[in-house]
Formats: C-alpha cells, structure tokens, sequence
C-alpha cells in the first residue's frame, strides 16, 4: 500500500516476482492501477487519502475476530499497559484526543502517557521535550520501571484502560461497511483483505506490509506508518523472518540521509539537534532527550563519542566534550517554513544539493517565487536544473510575472561528480551499507560533494584563521584533516567511513555500538554504524556470492546496526527463546551456551537470559527484561499506544486530507488538527465545493526519476515518457470532455498546469458516501528544462504538511480539469 | 530451404557452438524498460525521437532500427487469472495489464538473411543473425522480407558520412560482441526479473515448456508459447516468448513465414506464365499471319 514498487524499484520487485512464483499473494492497495497492480494477485482500488481508514478496518477486524497472535501481544506489546486515568479518545471527543489546545493548534500530551510513569519517546519529536514543559523532562519521570514493567499492567487484557481494551473502543466503528463508505472499497474486497492477512501470520506463517510515499506524503503520513505498525504487533509479524514493515526509500542513499542526516533535528543516529535555551549542558541534553531504560540509554556514549569525532583532541571532559560548539535549533527549520523565510525576506542564501524544489516541492511555483529573493543561490548538480535555472527559464518568468532583470538572486552553478566517479557508500531501505567504488575520473569541473564540503571548511577554515571570536571557534576547531589524492585532491571516501565507524584510545578500529564510552576515550561519527569498519575492513565492500554464504546473506555489505538483518530479531523467539514454529526459526536461546543465537546477529544482549528481570533502578539495556524485544523503548514492548513522540494522537485516526470533496464521516473533526498549514497568499487551499470536484495524486513513473533533473536530460530514459501526461477514466472523459491524445488543463487555486490526456480503464471512479469520486493521475517528474519538458504538477499543490515530520501532502488534493492547453503569456491566470 | 540455412553449422566446423537464443517469459515482464536501454547503452543505437504515442506506456511503438528491443503494454477489460480472482477491484471490470519486450526473432528460416544480396546479414556460430554494417549497402531487400518488420533502415546522420543519412539496416545482434566472450547480452543482463533469459536454445525450450505448464495451474488466462515449434513457418524462433494471449494482441503475427520459402515456387509459376505468355504470342502471331493488313 502507499508504494508502486515495482515502476519505483524495479530491480528490488524482483524478489516480490520470486515471491509470487512460490505463492505468496500478492496484495496491492492503490487509488491507480499500476504495474505494480497488473503484477499483484490482488488488486484493489481505493480513494486517494483514506489509508487510515482501511488499516483501521484491518485492525478491529483482527480483534473483533480474535485473530490477534495473543501470547506475541500479551509479552511483546504494551497492550496489558493501562494509561492515564485523563485519556479520553477521540470517541469521546469527536474526533480530538485529550489535551487539544485550540489556541497553541497543538496537543498537550501529558494526559497520553502511561498510567503511573512518564515514558520517553525513542522515536519522534524528542527534541521537542524540552519544549513542552508540561514535566516531560527535568527529571520529572514519575516512577520508573518495577521489574522491568511499567507500574500498572493487567495481563488479562481487561482493564478499562489498558492500551487492549483502549485500541478495541478506538476502532470499533471501523467496521466493513465503514471501509466501503470511507475508502470506497466493496466490504466483501476489504473482507478478502483482512482475513487474507489473518490466515498468513501466526507462528507458522508472517506477512509483510511495503509502503513508500502513498503513506508518508499525506497530513497524517505518520499515522498511516503507525497503522501498518498496530497491525504487524497484532498480528505477531515484527522481528521475524518474512515479516515487518518495510519503508521503501525514493532514492538509492535517503536512508543514509537520515541516518548521518542531512535533517535539521537530528544528529547522526537519530541523536536529538539541541535546542537553544534548553539544553546548556550535555548531562541536561542528555536527561531530557533520552529514556533511562533501554539502548537510548546509552545516549550519552554515542553523544559524546560523536563530539570526539567532530572535534578530536578539543573535546574534554573539562568542556563538556564542545557540546556547546554543536548548533542550537530553536524551532522548526524544516524546507517549506525555510522557504516561507526566503519569501518574507529573513533567510538570504540557499544551497541546493542534488535537489530540485522548483519542480519537486510542493507548491513549486512557490519555491521558485521563494529562490528569486534570496540574496544568493548554490546549486550543486549535474545538469542545470530548473532550481539553477529558474531566474531566466520558468513559468513565471514565461508568464512575465518575474523579470530575470529584476531578479537580485546571484546564482552559482556548480557541476556534480556521478556516482561512478567517486568512492563512496549508499545505505539503502534495508539498512544497508553498500560500497562503491570510482570507475572514471570526474569531467572537468564536476565534483563529488565530498570534495565540495571539505575543501569549503578547508576554505572557510583559512579564512577564519586569524580569528579571535568566540563563534568562530567551533569551525576552526573542528577535526578536519583527511587524506586527499590526486590532482584534485579528492578527500579518501573511506577514512570517512573509518571515521564514521569510529576508534577506540588507541586508534583502533571499533567493532560494535557497545563499545562506545562516555569518557572521551572513543570517537565514532555514527553509533548505529558502528562496526562497519570492524577489523579495518571496509565491511560495505564486501561482495560474498548468495551462493557462498547463508540465506541471510551476512557477508554481502554491512547493515546497521552491528550487521543485523532483521531488527528485534528476539521477537521470533517466545519468552521462553524458543522459536515459535521450526519453520519460521530465525533467532533463539541456546541453555547450554547461554547466549541467544541463530540465523542473524541477535538483536538482544547475548547473553541475557530469558527469564531475566531487571532489578527495580536496573538502567539502560539492563531495565530491559528476558522476554521484551522492543529494546530501544523505554519498557522493551512494542508500542500499540503511543503515549510520547508522535504529536498527532496516540493512535491512528481517519481524517480527510486537507482538500477532500468529502466530509469525514466519523468525526466532527475533518482533517488533522495539528497539520501544519502555512496560510499565505499563494498557498491558499481550494475551497470545498464544486469549483474543484475532483481528487487528484501525484506520482513517480519507472522512466523518470523524481524532479527529473536526472532524466530528463538523458536521451534514453527522456524518449521512454517524453511528454507531461494525465490519467483519467473513461467517465471522467466523457463527464469533462476529454480526448485521449489531447490536451487537458488542471486546475488549483495555486496554479493552472497542461498535459497529454491518456484515457484509461486503469483509472476509474470509487463510489463514496452515494456519490462517485472521480481520482486524476499526475506524474509529477517534469519542468521547464531538458530534453523533455512540460509542466510541473506540483505546482497545483498546496503546501500542507504532517505535522511530525514536515513532509508535504502530495497524494491526495482536489482540482478541477478542462480540455485544452493553459493559458500563457500575461493572459496567464494567475493564482488567487 | 536456403542453402544458406541448411549449411549452418556445418559451415563452421570445428567453430560451431551450440545454438544461443532468448525466451522472454512475459508472464514475469514489469515494463520497466530497462532491456531498452541497456541495449542502447551497450550497442550505442541512438534515441529514436521523443514522440509521445498515447498507446498506453509504450513510446517506442516498434522495433526499428534504433530500437532493437521494444515493450508492448497491452490493456484489457479480461481478467489475469482464469478464476477471475486478482488484477481487478472486485465490482469493477476485471482488467489487465500485458506487458512484452519484443525482440528480433533470430528465425532458423530467416528471410533477411536469405535475401540480403551483399551478404551483409550472416548467421554467426552460435546461430544468431547479424547485419554487418561495414558490408550492408542500405538496398532494404530486407526490409519487406522480414514477417516481424523488425528490419529498418537507419535515415539518421552517419559520423563517417558527413552528415548524410546513414541509410543501412540495423538490428538487434543479440549482443554478439558479447555473447561469443560467453558473456550474457544486455538485455537479458539488465532484466530485473529474469523475464528476458538467454542461454542455449534447447535448453530454453525444454524450461519454457515447464514453465509454460506452471504459469497454467497458476491460472494465468490465455498463456502460451509463440516460435517455440521448429515446424512452423520460419523453423523456428531463436528467441522465442512465452505470451498470455493470442500473438495479434501484441502486435505479433500468428503465422509468420519465411517468404523465400516460395522462391522455387514462385520461379516455377514465373515460369509458367513466361511459357503461357510465349504460347499465347506465338498463337496470335500464327493466327494474325493470314488475316488483317494484306
């Protein structure tokens, strides 16, 4: 669901053909039918937007039929954990959770947690702890576990206010008929569905959910991935072989993105960024941002272990190891309120690397407007983009309504090195680390952004050198030497990584994240990859034939953490560490070793027994008893309810997207209460009503990637699609008068874009609420530039975000559509 | 039967190795296109025009000379599996999606060949067709032979002709710079889901038989094997296809034929009519020399 995997990831589907070859059933869930659909064994159409509702359907299915896997839920999940007494559901509040603040657009989240305890998030918004206030932090934790268990758990399931009972009140109207009503899918398909997944998990047989961006891109994109997540725990299918949740990452290295991120929040290994004002010293950061039971609590190692990676010799136990040269956030500087400070004036430059936001971004026509009044632009890439280009060759500068002559924006172009011309590692969505070396030299100018960003702090570095300030100080006293080579002087890719994996006191290579320590003794630039460097071996390097190995294939690459395929792995394992079944063995207890092992790195302390349970005051991993595999949370269980990190509800909910021809059936409540809208001119939202009757999605086709900087430019690929195209159904053909072949224009209060009509039975109408909605197709990957061009659908987007992560709703908005091209010139209609 | 054809292998003697083709299994194509343009990566074809057709997701519309592998996207109001169950929403029409990379056929009996007046097109040792475009003049005798219409000639600028049109036939060679180092052709290299497969024919065909008999029990409507059978009118494919319809739906014909087949044929009815013709002249002659104009 929310993936077209096979046009997205051709070359990773083919395990899903295998799959299919051995009879695995093949289920695919989508507004369109795409290749991934024409290859699925079960295809079903459902409307653009209602996941939430689907999934939701799946999950009182599963427990009103008691099909749950009970003993994995009842050991491994917090479902026996019974919350706080101030919880109330948004069936108790049509449609907001407790602690709505109408004011602030924004949930106090307090009355969320657990019964008794104040739970730490592992995940999510932890830097936002420090703002909150409302105890969550300054040591304020309540009681902490008693004997590995948060204080009040009812293990038959009963109490009123056991996460069990809360989840089964929650879901209890979203029953078939709703699913049908909602999502427009026929109760009898839905049914299929639900019992398909049933009957193939349990302890002989696990089911895996794939998603990608169908999920992540909507204003409750995280609510849809903690659905999947509900279903999965139920149904007993995390941490074991053929199952989980797999997130298919767009490009070949975003995973690595997040890992060593390029994300304002975070730090290497999902460290919290601090905040200014609240963190002064790291004791404090580290307090507030971190559980004291569980592998974060470790946080203080990995942090500081960061710090001596960064700053070397500079960082002491008598400075706090420099965690006050690390830069402060003080809100939310993610890419669209950054791009509403270029607009209002207050961020001045820009640099932009291998991306491309005048065609990729939401509202992209705004991202444009945005670039023309900074003071100055970088882009970093292989061809100029239309971001690069955007003050001579744009739609506004085609419309008249920006004057290349008036544009102060002073824009660098700087050529990009290709992959096969650099040393270097991708991280793909399994967590692995892939090597690859340089075949060629870079052409000319291009360079890798390796090169880019080293011989910038070379330069800055130099410039600074006689510098007495106090801010200067961070810069200057970075750890910047790397061995370059060559006439280019191109930084060595892999004492990065060896960096990256980090060395212990005497300059040797580390082997696992447990070796880290909190006395400035090791330096490791990332603690969950850790080990990639173990022996002094580039461990990602490695290329073992599947033929010469086991089935989990260890010895290809290296995969974080600590080279473990599948994570909570002790998962499939009972609380005894008896696999569950001989067929779906993978990681288990050996008595007479006594340690866990198998098929994988165990993703548990080896040695730590079954029934082992923690000492009350038990800290870090050691809280964490025998049969609780979820070891990066704070009580080792995996989390149904999610009571701290996820600023939206403690559990999934059907709202409509932000633009829908319908209302939410469930709630008074319409669209997610803590979106994050930016109410502006030129992002306004489309009205309701017939003005925009019609729903739209934006999507990737196989021949083009993305924003097309990479395509469409490219001969081969440019021929495959060479023309900006619309998906609609012959009804919708008939009901607006549209001719395959033609040109049909579509229409948002944001903008006015042209494609080639393809009328198309793959398309069709969903039936919703007694009315027909009909669903338009728009790949979004083309500009203004390259061999092909054409519009850009994300224009039509309204910039609308998922409030935890700030990504763009993209999958689903409304429009309007015509027959023939857009207008031009100053006749263009511009937006209101 | 050519003489040509029938002397393969024999002509090789002791450089005859067994004879390589493709089976392309459609039943596992995703339409990614990447066989397009490996191939082109590899052989240096050029782009072939940036025309959008709106026949569905294909854009390359056929193979030519600056397409040598080509995939056809078929839609379909008829359901993927005999049962009906999957490739449609329940309650709406069942559907589905066809997809196809076609490909030169490297036919036993292959008329381009036996046409080719320069000798330019040659069967190679491992059984496969090429066009020699040092040789190749650009007569196009071949283009009308061919059952497929795979032959074309190139109209682009050649580099060594000074801007001129090219002129000569291009094909698919079944990467035979790479196949006779044993190694694999692009194609089938880059395919993703081994629906392109290469490897000696026999074995090929002995698989393709298996795999036609699962793709059945899994219910798949309407497979079957096309060039698989020696006897039919080109002996033979030597890159054969496993469809899951009729031949028609993907543009393919049902009952291609070597045309040189009828060459001893048509030289014969020639003759007859050349001999009617003379028997019909010396009548009228006999006939007219005592009547009109004395």
């Amino acid at each position: 669901m929310g993936s077209n995997m096979a046009e997205a990831h051709p070359v990773g589907f083919q395990w899903v053909m295998e799959a299919r070859e051995r009879g695995a059933d093949v289920i695919h869930v989508d507004p369109r039918f795409s290749r991934t659909s024409a290859m699925a064994t079960r295809y079903v159409r459902t409307r653009a937007g209602t996941d939430v509702a689907f999934l939701g359907g799946i999950i009182r299915y599963i427990l009103e039929h008691g099909r749950e896997f009970r003993e994995y839920v009842l050991n491994y999940t917090n479902a026996p954990v019974v919350i706080d007494e101030g919880y109330q559901d948004t069936e108790d509040l049509d449609g907001l959770f407790s602690g709505w603040d109408r004011k602030r657009g924004s949930y106090d989240t307090s009355t969320w947690q657990y019964a008794g305890m104040e739970v730490h998030a592992s995940a999510g918004q932890r830097e936002l702890g420090a703002n909150q206030g409302e105890g969550a932090g300054h040591g304020g934790h309540g009681a902490g576990l008693s004997h590995g268990e948060p204080p009040e758990v009812d293990l038959t399931l009963e109490h009123p206010r056991c996460v069990y009972q809360i989840l089964k009140r929650h879901y209890a109207r979203y029953t078939p008929e709703l699913v049908e009503e909602v999502c427009g899918v026929p109760r009898e398909a839905f049914v299929e569905v639900a019992e398909a997944l049933c009957q193939n998990s349990g302890r002989e047989r696990t089911s895996s959910i794939v998603y990608s961006v169908g999920w992540t891109q909507h204003t409750t994109g995280v609510q849809y991935i903690r659905s999947a997540a509900i279903i999965q725990l139920l149904l007993g299918n995390v941490g074991r072989p053929g199952g989980g949740i797999m997130a298919l990452r767009g490009h070949s290295s975003i995973q690595g993105s997040t890992d060593i991120p390029t994300l304002y929040n975070i730090l290497p290994g999902y460290i919290p960024m601090p905040h200014a004002h609240a963190h002064d010293n790291l004791g404090q950061f580290v307090e507030m941002n971190t559980s004291p039971s569980g592998f974060w609590g470790n946080m203080t190692a990995y942090t500081v272990s960061l710090l001596k990676a960064w700053w070397g010799s500079r960082a002491t136990p008598e400075n706090d190891f420099c965690f006050d040269y690390l830069p402060r956030i003080t809100g939310d500087h993610s890419i669209y309120p950054t791009v509403m400070g270029m607009l209002d004036g207050s961020v001045k430059g820009f640099l932009v690397v291998g991306q491309n936001p005048a065609v990729g971004s939401a509202n992209s026509g705004l991202h444009r407007r945005a670039m023309a009044n900074l003071d100055w632009l970088v882009v970093r890439d292989f061809v100029e983009t239309e971001s690069a280009a955007f003050w001579y060759d744009s739609p506004e500068v085609e419309s008249g309504e920006l004057d290349p002559a008036a544009i102060g924006t002073e824009v660098f172009f700087l050529p990009a090195a290709a992959h096969t011309e650099k040393d270097g590692s991708f991280t793909n969505t399994q967590r692995l680390l892939q090597w690859h070396h340089k075949a060629v030299e870079p052409k000319g100018d291009c360079r890798s952004d390796l090169w880019f960003y080293y011989h910038l702090g070379r330069l800055i570095r130099e410039k600074l050198a006689d510098s007495e300030e106090e801010r200067d100080r961070p810069v200057k006293e970075l750890s910047w030497h790397y061995p370059t080579a060559g006439e280019i002087a191109d930084p060595n890719a892999e004492a990065v990584l060896r960096e990256i994996n980090g060395w212990d006191a005497n300059d040797d290579a580390l082997s696992s994240y447990l070796d880290l320590k909190d006395d400035g003794s090791t330096a490791c630039g990332c603690w969950i990859y850790c080990g990639c460097f173990a022996d002094e071996t580039n461990q990602p390097a490695r290329r073992t034939p599947a033929s010469e190995q086991s089935w989990v294939a260890p010895e290809w690459a290296w995969a974080w953490p600590a080279n473990r395929r599948i994570l909570y792995n002790r998962a499939s394992a009972d609380p005894e560490g008896k696999p569950w079944s001989e067929r779906k063995r993978y990681v288990w207890w050996d008595e007479g070793e006594g340690r866990w092992t198998g098929e994988d790195v165990p993703d548990f302390q080896p040695d730590k027994r079954p029934d082992y349970r923690p000492p009350d005051g038990a800290k870090a991993q050691d809280a964490i008893a025998g049969n609780h595999p979820f070891i990066m949370q704070p009580d080792g269980r995996g989390w149904l309810f999610v009571p701290a990190g996820i600023v939206d509800g403690p559990l999934p909910t059907h709202y409509e997207p932000d633009e829908s021809p319908h209302t939410n059936p469930l709630y008074a409540q319409e669209a997610n209460p803590a979106r994050q809208r930016f109410r502006r001119p030129l992002n306004e939202r489309n009205p309701r009503g017939d003005r925009y009757p019609y729903v739209f999605t934006t999507y990737r086709l196989t021949e083009h990637h993305t924003a097309g900087g990479m395509s469409r430019f490219v001969p081969y690929l440019s021929e495959l699609q060479p023309a900006m195209f619309c998906e609609v159904s012959p009804e919708l053909a008939r009901e607006r008068g549209l001719a395959h072949g033609g040109w049909a224009t579509v229409v948002t209060a944001r903008a006015e874009i042209e494609a080639r009509v393809v009328v198309t039975e793959r398309m069709a109408p969903v039936a919703i609420e007694g009315d027909v909605v009909h669903q338009i197709g728009l790949p979004y990957h083309w500009g203004s530039r390259g061999l092909t061009t054409g519009d850009s659908a994300n224009d039509l987007l309204e910039a609308v975000l998922d409030p935890n992560v700030h990504i763009q709703e993209s999958k689903v908005a409304t429009c309007d559509i015509r027959p023939g091209r857009r207008s031009r010139g100053s006749g263009r209609a511009v937006p209101r | 039967m050519s003489a040509r054809t029938e002397a393969w292998p024999d002509t090789y003697g002791a450089e005859a190795r067994p004879r390589m083709g493709f089976f392309t299994d459609t039943s596992v194509c995703i339409g990614c296109k990447a066989c397009e343009v490996a191939c082109k990566e590899w052989n240096l074809v050029p782009e072939d025009g940036l025309v959008w057709s709106g026949e569905s997701f294909d854009n390359t519309s056929a193979l030519g000379a600056n397409s040598w592998r080509h995939v056809a996207f078929v839609e379909q109001t008829t359901p993927l599996r005999v049962d009906g169950d999957g490739a449609d929403g329940e309650g709406e029409e069942p559907f589905r999606w066809l997809m196809s990379s076609d490909v030169c056929k490297h036919c036993t009996e292959s008329a381009c060949l036996n046409v080719c007046p320069t000798g330019a097109i040659f069967r190679t040792e491992l059984g496969t067709v090429v066009v020699q475009e040092d040789v190749c003049n650009g007569c196009g005798y071949c283009v009308p032979a061919c059952p497929f219409g795979v032959l074309d000639r190139r109209e682009l600028p050649a580099p060594d002709r000074g801007g001129r049109a090219d002129g000569r036939v291009w094909k698919c060679t079944l990467c035979y710079d790479r196949t006779r180092e044993g190694m694999t052709p692009a194609c089938a290299q880059a395919c993703p889901t081994e629906s392109i497969q290469y490897g000696p024919l026999d074995e090929l065909r002995e698989r393709a038989a298996g795999r036609l008999d699962k793709v059945v029990a899994d219910g798949f409507a309407g497979a079957r094997l096309y060039g698989d059978d020696p006897g039919d009118g080109v002996g033979g494919f030597g890159a054969f296809f496993l469809l899951l319809d009729e031949p028609e739906t993907y543009g393919l014909p049902p009952q291609p034929r070597d045309s040189t087949r009828d060459l001893g044929g048509m030289w014969r009815t020639a003759a007859v009519a050349g001999a009617a013709l003379l028997a019909g002249l010396g009548a009228a002659f006999l006939a007219g020399r005592d009547g009109a104009g004395s």
